[in-house]
């Protein structure tokens, strides 16, 4: 009975929101587009590569990339910590 | 309302991926449905830059000049290699909390331990 | 697993290997760039895990060579961008576009047919991040599968 509950009204809630922003939106036509043909116009010039996407991953919004690289690191480090053995001289596994 | 398809498939996909995780009782089955939300994300900001009848924005013997933008691509990588790393520590503590407490039924982990 | 599997395991993963470094290489002429070609790159790690037991895997492969790897590809990203004070210009500036040197060749305007020696310092960046990825991802297999062994009481 509460899951029966739970969808009905998650359903209702959801289609709401999420079909308005659906349906205003256009596919195949962008409405702002400034940022981006300037990258297409004067980025072959500005950084020397042919790829664009490339060009805006690593050139244009590199911090984005030195953020996402830390955020791989740090995890790895995270995984790294949960499988640890005991070390000798220690009684319990949480020291 | 088919041209508007590929924002259709979003609202569905992620209809699907919010009940998977608040119907779900194995720990396994909630994250699934967390890489199902991070996918509907990932086509929501790729499907935002098309433009009609464009190819993709590489200069290296391209077939015309009308290009997509690139700015979403961009960010959807960023994306994909966030996803990847949540879904790597959950996986890890599935399999702590398979050691501790010999089940991944979340409603039998209840006590803090320790 | 049995024979044929092990035999096509060692087959295939020198092709793969060379597919993944190839991707990282040319990643400012044609699609792809550090992180795609870094996880080609560990899935063939992963196809020589799969072929083998673990036992066998863990004396060729040491998890401190995989984890120096990651640290260089994360210093060398930093390193790569510091770089540019001192040339005197702001953090992040491509110092290597249309220079002469390295990777210095300034880029022919409008539809060309590619040319490797392009690019400023963003082949140097894709090298770094797909050592990275590489050295992270493979790290990541490793230690989930120590994780699974019974440990003495």
């Amino acid at each position: 009975m509460k899951k029966f509950i739970v969808l009905i009204v998650s359903l209702i809630i959801l289609s709401a929101f999420l079909g308005v922003i659906a349906m205003t939106l256009t596919f195949g036509a962008p409405k702002m587009t400034d940022m981006d043909d300037y990258f297409l116009r004067f980025g072959q010039e500005q950084t020397g590569t042919n790829n664009q996407c490339t060009s805006v991953t690593f050139d244009f919004r590199g911090f984005d990339t030195l953020g996402e690289s830390t955020v791989l690191f740090c995890a790895v480090i995270g995984v790294a910590l949960i499988f640890r053995k005991m070390q000798a001289g220690e009684e319990h596994e949480d020291e | 309302m088919l041209w508007n398809l590929p924002f259709i498939t979003v609202v569905v996909l992620t209809f699907i991926g919010i009940i998977t995780v608040l119907l779900k009782k194995n720990i396994i089955k909630i994250l699934l449905g967390i890489n199902i939300l991070e996918s509907a994300v990932n086509l929501f900001l790729v499907s935002l830059g098309y433009r009609e009848g464009g190819v993709a924005p590489i200069f290296t013997l391209a077939p015309s000049n009308l290009m997509v933008l690139p700015t979403p691509q961009a960010l959807t990588l960023t994306s994909i290699v966030i996803g990847v790393a949540t879904s790597a520590l959950v996986l890890s503590f599935a399999m702590v909390l398979k050691k501790k407490y010999g089940t991944v039924d979340i409603d039998k982990i209840r006590r803090l331990q320790g | 697993m049995s024979r044929i599997v092990r035999t096509a395991a060692d087959i295939i993963y020198p092709f793969v290997l060379i597919f993944g470094l190839y991707i990282v290489a040319h990643g400012h002429l044609t699609p792809g760039g550090g992180f795609q070609g870094g996880a080609v790159i560990a899935t063939g790690a992963a196809l020589v895990i799969v072929a083998y037991s673990y036992t066998e895997v863990r004396a060729w492969l040491s998890k401190n060579v995989l984890m120096g790897q990651e640290v260089i590809g994360l210093v060398g990203f930093i390193g790569v961008a510091l770089l540019a004070f001192a040339f005197g210009q702001v953090f992040f500036f491509n110092y290597l576009n249309a220079s002469g040197s390295l990777f210095g060749i300034p880029v022919p305007y409008g539809i060309n047919a590619g040319e490797l020696n392009t690019g400023g310092f963003v082949p140097l960046m894709n090298f770094s991040v797909g050592c990275e990825v590489w050295g992270g991802l493979t790290l990541v297999i490793l230690y989930m599968l120590s994780g699974l062994e019974k440990e003495e009481c």
